[in-house]
């Protein structure tokens, strides 16, 4: 492969992923309330209608505080057991750690239907708190692993060093544990959180007809009929994602959070 | 209470039998407790589920309401049905296909962007994390456009003369294809990133100094080293397919439903949550299976490791 068969691939290969979306921000600009592209007449007046019309802006209003508290709660869960799992590594705990990858590996309709049925049988069918716990647990994964890896790259010579010097535990993890593990933590919550905003097949299972989020109302409105309004919502989703995932790589070391051993060359 | 200064600190890393003598009961549950909220919330709201789900299966379906506790296999015998069987079929092959499709670019991509630099790496990965948290909704919508008469690309080939007149090529297999190919690349890339970042940069270079070509290194060094990486990606984007439940909607005909449609349109729309249930237990064994033997694949590889 010459250099430029491989700047052909990688640009092909990414011409194929930005190529939905170039098309999606051209619609989004449409002056006519038409699926057009090239755009005719360029208005941002979907935009402003995302945030004015009241049925979107309730579905912004649901998304965002179901992304917020399912993110928190899912760090919440993960961390201790990541903790708990890095220090003794009994039988138990791997288990339990399996059991918090599970949602994840499975195709997600099977934990749909799961929530689907729990939340019937509990009586919060249809509830935002049903959402809300559903999407902590089905994505407990990313901050599991996220903070798992944080905790693996301590050296431990840091935490020997702090005992030695007669700090008891909570105190080694107060001064030494968590500011380490901290970006981890951020990242763990920041992928939980965009990806809980993107997400669809739960939320509609366990309360799609009453706690609208983004994705079901763009999914209804598909469903029932053509708005550019879908189109901006995209754009918007697309823009948080770059800026969230951007932040991280900005502030930690991404390649390193995604598996890639440190650096050494470049 | 003691302080740990005084013990070992190595102490600290260890099991819990591993400390001399048994420890107190309290100490124990003093070190258990940051394990019981997750093992509470983890056991209540999922494990329960998945319990009340596979109990569900076997449930008796009323009309006009959820169901009925019974004992009853009719659910799982309705997986004999060809209507099933086609469905099953289906699943399974447009998986694999777009699995096996994805793959083969994905693994030479990341390869490429593994030798890039940090700052371009640290780009091309910010791009590919901002497209894998799409919403299955937003591609199902954005490729329905692309594949449009109105919007879509048929209408740049028309423009360059390449077509009489713009066409509608969705729904199709095609489309199918193609979108679920875009949901799994960026998550195939993520997948075997680590394996080729890790990959000893010496090892493609000492094949270059013996005098293979680029094309050569990658397919006789780095394909055969990678061997295992790369069937166990196979298998979850495989597994990732089977999952979309959106794209065979928006981009398929009805004959190009999956099962994880099926499911959702029956505990959905056909409100028989107990055969929905049935073929979702089905769904997660066949799954199971996969993962547990691509797991068992990793484990051997980490034995054979030197």
């Amino acid at each position: 492969m010459t250099n430029h068969a491989r700047s052909l691939f990688v640009a092909l290969v990414v011409l194929f992923l930005a190529a939905p979306l170039i098309i999606v921000a051209g619609v989004s600009l449409n002056a006519e309330k038409q699926l057009l592209f090239p755009p005719r007449g360029l208005s941002l007046a979907w935009y402003v209608e995302l945030f004015r019309e009241p049925e979107w802006l309730n579905a912004v209003k649901n998304s965002l505080i179901i992304a917020v508290l399912s993110a928190a709660l899912a760090v919440s869960i993960a961390f201790p057991l990541a903790y708990f799992m890095w220090r003794h590594r009994v039988w138990y705990a791997k288990a339990l750690f399996a059991l918090g990858l599970a949602p994840f590996t499975l195709p997600p309709v099977i934990t749909a239907l799961g929530f689907l049925v729990f939340w019937v049988s509990t009586g919060f069918y249809g509830q935002m708190i049903a959402t809300l716990i559903s999407h902590a647990i089905f994505f407990v994964t990313l901050p599991l692993v996220t903070i798992s890896l944080g905790l693996e790259s301590i050296d431990h010579q840091l935490i020997e060093a702090s005992q030695v010097m007669g700090a008891d535990d909570r105190t080694v993890f107060r001064t030494v544990i968590l500011p380490l593990v901290r970006p981890y933590l951020i990242s763990g919550y920041a992928f939980a959180f965009v990806l809980s905003l993107n997400e669809y097949i739960v939320a509609y299972m366990v309360a799609g007809f009453t706690v609208e989020t983004l994705p079901i109302k763009i999914f209804n409105s598909l469903r029932y009929g053509y708005t550019p309004v879908m189109a901006s919502v995209a754009v918007v989703f697309i823009l948080i994602a770059i800026l969230v995932f951007g932040l991280i790589a900005r502030f930690g070391d991404l390649p390193k959070l995604l598996g890639a051993w440190s650096q050494k060359e470049t | 209470m003691t302080r740990p200064a005084s013990a070992p600190a190595a102490d600290a890393m260890h099991l819990p039998g591993a400390a001399a003598g048994a420890p107190p009961i309290s100490a124990s549950l003093r070190r258990h407790l940051p394990l019981i909220y997750p093992a509470v919330m983890l056991g209540v709201f999922f494990v329960v589920p998945f319990g009340i789900m596979l109990a569900v299966s076997f449930f008796h379906r009323v009309e006009g309401a959820f169901y009925e506790p019974a004992f009853e296999l009719a659910n799982y015998a309705r997986f004999l049905t060809p209507f099933f069987g086609k469905a099953l079929a289906f699943s399974v092959w447009i998986s694999a296909l777009a699995a096996a499709i994805v793959i083969s670019v994905s693994f030479p991509f990341t390869y490429l962007l593994t030798r890039m630099g940090r700052q371009a790496q640290v780009g091309f990965l910010v791009f590919i994390l901002a497209v894998l948290s799409l919403s299955e909704v937003i591609i199902a919508f954005s490729w329905s456009s692309l594949l449009s008469r109105t919007a879509g690309v048929s209408n740049l080939l028309y423009f360059v003369g390449l077509l009489s007149q713009p066409v509608a090529w969705t729904p199709s297999f095609g489309a199918l294809l193609v979108g679920l190919c875009y949901l799994c690349f960026p998550y195939s890339v993520l997948v075997l990133y680590p394996a080729l970042s890790r990959l000893d940069p010496e090892l493609p270079e000492a094949s270059r100094m013996l005098g293979a070509s680029p094309l050569r290194t990658f397919f006789s060094v780095v394909v055969p080293v990678l061997r295992r990486s790369i069937i166990s990606a196979l298998v979850m984007m495989f597994v990732f397919n089977l999952g979309a439940f959106l794209l065979p909607q928006v981009l398929g005909q009805p004959e190009h439903w999956t099962l994880s449609v099926l499911i959702t349109d029956q505990a959905v729309f056909q409100s028989n949550i107990p055969f929905a249930a049935a073929m979702a237990v089905f769904l997660m064994l066949v799954c199971l299976v996969l993962v547990g033997l691509t797991l068992m694949f990793g484990q051997e590889r980490k034995a054979a490791a030197p």
